[in-house]
């Protein structure tokens, strides 16, 4: 979730020590077979307000089938991936966990995820497909049950867009021009930023765009990052930032806030969750912006990538694999939890018949002046690209916040960059012995 | 007592030993086996069979030296062992001069308001490295930076410190505003066993306050400033803190910026921490030769100079 991004600005400056891993790893080792009698399940997860809407569950369901879900609070993204790999080697993962759905490849891949798809039963209805594909990686399994998505969306101030007399853009081509003009009108404002610093946003460019970056055939990986449609996403960025029309500084720094606050940059490709970060970053614009469907590679196109979004797994190490799934499936199909889920934790939900229900009815107070809100997002969610993870998802954005973080500073080859990532990818998948085709 | 002598030289011959012993199993459990550890899966890499998938798929096997010339061979490392030498030799040689400076002037008799100056000087040590970094870090950045504000109410020119060489500035002023007191502190506790009767004798030997401090002080307190520079080159050595506090503020600073950085990445980053562990090994080995290779050319010098 990108409202806890920048509080990686502290928590990955603070060392991560073992210790506390394996003093936050105490899962519930009881070893009973059977699902009868009480049993308790521990879930690490960054959601805020998780713990409330487990306590629906707690005083509710999980009352009645004698099942008791302890939060434990965790850092978000790759820290609890990082750790929930520590743990699982000692065998004490705990039994259910939060994973971004880019990560599940990976944690899979070092066997920390039980396949569930003999407990979870029916509800990949209640998923769009390229959603639900995410969590059985093409395979018969079923590794985790969706929770949110973050379908990619075009944030753009309202108001001074009809005072600089631009348009909505429409395609990527309109959208450069529309820089330019601005650049024209305005020199010292810029339509927006290239950031390198969350490789999330360029990943679901790059999905808009048609890009698959990890695929198998056989026994074989095959990574296309460096394919003709991040090639095309790479070069048309960096002809934006050479030619100087868009800034090139990153995002969720002071300087970022301040830019959106004060009308410095106008706009913002985001997703569906830009509506919590506005309200940190520019709370004084509130009620300035308004939503659009991301621009199209070309005009008969209607298609979006997405950015962020996680699932909820179970373990390899939990003794009640059958009770956790049961959980998984409750708090991510049930009207109830997601409705407090959403109220709680502000999260856009993964299951299509709630993103139009209960807290989804009205829009979010950041865009009051946006009535339909929620409207168009549950039409353009259902435009979402399918997505292709891969087991090193961590080595591939990592290379690219570096290769990318010094083209965008130098305002050099993004297309270079953009090779370096694909060799970096190729090459630490080499390295740990993964069969990997031209 | 006469009588139990062979009994209590047996219990005499013994006793050594167990003395030692507590201290030797807490050097064993809490030094040589985590260190032990980390040099064994230095020599471990992970194997995947097939698409990776699955029950089954991974397991660490031997690696020999494989870690090491990977780490040899990475230009990365040894791109982040340069910027920190070159960080090093701005933090370094700046940090030790005003600690002397400040600790020579907190000496002198002129001085007023001595104990509030040294603590007012001190006072950065006690604030944790991250939250100077972020401190400074804000303060770095144009847009949100006071000194920008009143830089450009004068129409003075406004360097991006956030980048290329300034960057080293701004990473040592970090290093060197928090580290500046603690040596300061060192070299003045030195200064003041300096018993007062070599003064006397300087003095009436007709010496200037400025001959004292050249030709008094600041040999009588060598053996503190080689230690302060013993103690700079480890922490620059094992610089991380202000780079990762930094980093998310611009694109000058990569993951890898600083050999730790690249441990931590490979460690927490990428999860291998087979090469993390050769990485580490590494850094640990170059630390001791460069630190004690320092001692010992002191040490030497100073022998020299007793000779002399």
């Amino acid at each position: 979730m990108p409202h806890t991004k920048r509080r990686r600005l502290v928590t990955t400056a603070v060392a991560v020590s073992l210790g506390a891993t394996a003093l936050a790893a105490c899962g519930s080792e009881d070893g009973s077979k059977a699902e009868s009698g009480p049993v308790s399940l521990t879930y690490w997860t960054w959601t805020p307000g998780m713990d409330k809407v487990v306590d629906l569950w707690n005083k509710g369901p999980g009352k009645k089938d004698q099942i008791t879900v302890t939060v434990k609070k965790q850092a978000s993204g790759d820290t609890l991936v990082t750790k929930i790999l520590t743990a699982h080697k000692a065998k004490k993962a705990p039994d259910l966990v939060q994973a971004e759905y880019q990560a599940l490849p990976t944690l899979v891949s070092n066997d920390a995820l039980a396949d569930i798809s003999g407990e979870v039963g029916d509800v990949k209805d209640k998923f769009a497909e390229g959603v639900w594909q995410q969590t059985t990686l093409g395979t018969d399994a079923v590794y985790a049950v969706p929770q949110d998505i973050g379908p990619m969306m075009f944030y753009y101030r309202e108001d001074l867009f009809k005072q600089y007399g631009l348009k909505v853009p429409t395609t990527w081509e309109q959208f450069a021009e529309t820089a330019r003009r601005l650049k024209k009108k305005a020199p010292d404002k810029d339509l927006t930023t290239f950031s390198a610093n969350d490789s999330g946003l360029f990943a679901g460019l790059a999905q808009q765009a048609g890009a698959k970056w990890w695929t198998t055939s056989g026994d074989k990986w095959k990574v296309g990052i460096d394919d003709a449609a991040t090639q095309k996403v790479a070069r048309f960025w960096g002809g934006l930032v050479k030619e100087g029309v868009v800034d090139n500084q990153p995002m969720y720094t002071p300087s970022w806030n301040k830019a959106l606050n004060t009308g410095k940059q106008i706009a913002w490709v985001s997703a569906v969750w830009a509506p919590g970060t506005l309200n940190t970053a520019a709370p004084d614009t509130k009620g300035k912006w308004a939503m659009a469907p991301l621009p199209q590679w070309s005009l008969d196109q209607d298609v979006t990538g997405s950015w962020g979004g996680s699932s909820t797994a179970v373990t390899t190490d939990s003794a009640h694999k059958e009770a956790a799934a049961k959980f998984a499936t409750w708090l991510n199909t049930d009207h109830d939890a997601l409705n407090a889920l959403a109220k709680e934790g502000g999260i856009y939900p993964a299951s299509t018949s709630a993103q139009l229900s209960g807290a989804f009815s009205n829009p979010p107070a950041y865009f009051s002046n946006q009535a339909d809100f929620y409207t168009r997002a549950a039409g353009i969610a259902k435009t979402t690209a399918p997505s292709a993870w891969g087991p090193n998802v961590n080595v591939a954005y990592t290379s690219f916040k570096d290769a990318f973080g010094a083209a965008a500073k130098n305002k050099s080859d993004f297309a270079a960059a953009l090779k370096t990532m694909q060799d970096d990818t190729v090459a630490d998948m080499k390295k740990q012995g993964f069969e990997v085709s031209q | 007592m006469s009588s139990s002598t062979s009994r209590r030289s047996y219990g005499v011959k013994g006793a050594p030993y167990g003395f030692l012993l507590p201290a030797t199993i807490l050097f064993a459990l809490f030094f040589a086996l985590p260190i032990g550890y980390a040099v064994w899966l230095s020599f471990r890499k992970v194997h995947v069979s097939g698409l990776g998938l699955g029950p089954g798929a991974r397991q660490e096997v031997w690696a020999g030296l494989e870690n090491y010339t990977g780490a040899f061979r990475d230009s990365e490392l040894l791109d982040g062992a340069l910027r920190v030498l070159g960080y090093g030799c701005v933090v370094v040689p700046v940090m030790l001069g005003l600690a002397l400076l400040f600790a020579l002037m907190l000496d002198s008799d002129r001085v007023r308001l001595a104990p509030f100056t040294r603590l007012a000087i001190f006072l950065p040590y006690a604030i944790p490295g991250v939250v100077a970094a972020l401190l400074w870090g804000f303060l770095y950045l144009p847009d949100v930076s006071p000194f920008y504000f009143v830089l450009d109410r004068l129409g003075l020119p406004q360097p991006d410190l956030l980048d290329g060489g300034p960057l080293y500035l701004a990473l040592s002023n970090i290093a060197v505003w928090g580290g500046t007191g603690f040596n300061m502190i060192v070299i003045y506790t030195s200064l003041r066993s300096i018993p007062a009767e070599v003064y006397e004798a300087a003095k009436l030997d007709g010496a200037t306050p400025l001959q004292i401090a050249l030709r008094i002080k600041i040999p009588m307190v060598a053996p503190s400033l080689v230690l302060t520079f013993f103690f700079s080159i480890i922490a620059t050595l094992q610089v991380f803190n202000e780079p990762t506090t930094l980093k998310p503020l611009t694109n000058s600073v990569n993951t890898t910026w600083s050999p730790l950085m690249k441990v931590y990445q490979d460690a927490f980053g990428r999860n291998d921490i087979y090469s993390a562990a050769a990485e580490a090994t590494l850094i640990a080995v170059v630390t001791l030769l460069l630190s004690f290779g320092f001692l010992r050319a002191a040490n030497r010098r100073n022998k020299q100079e007793a000779a002399g």
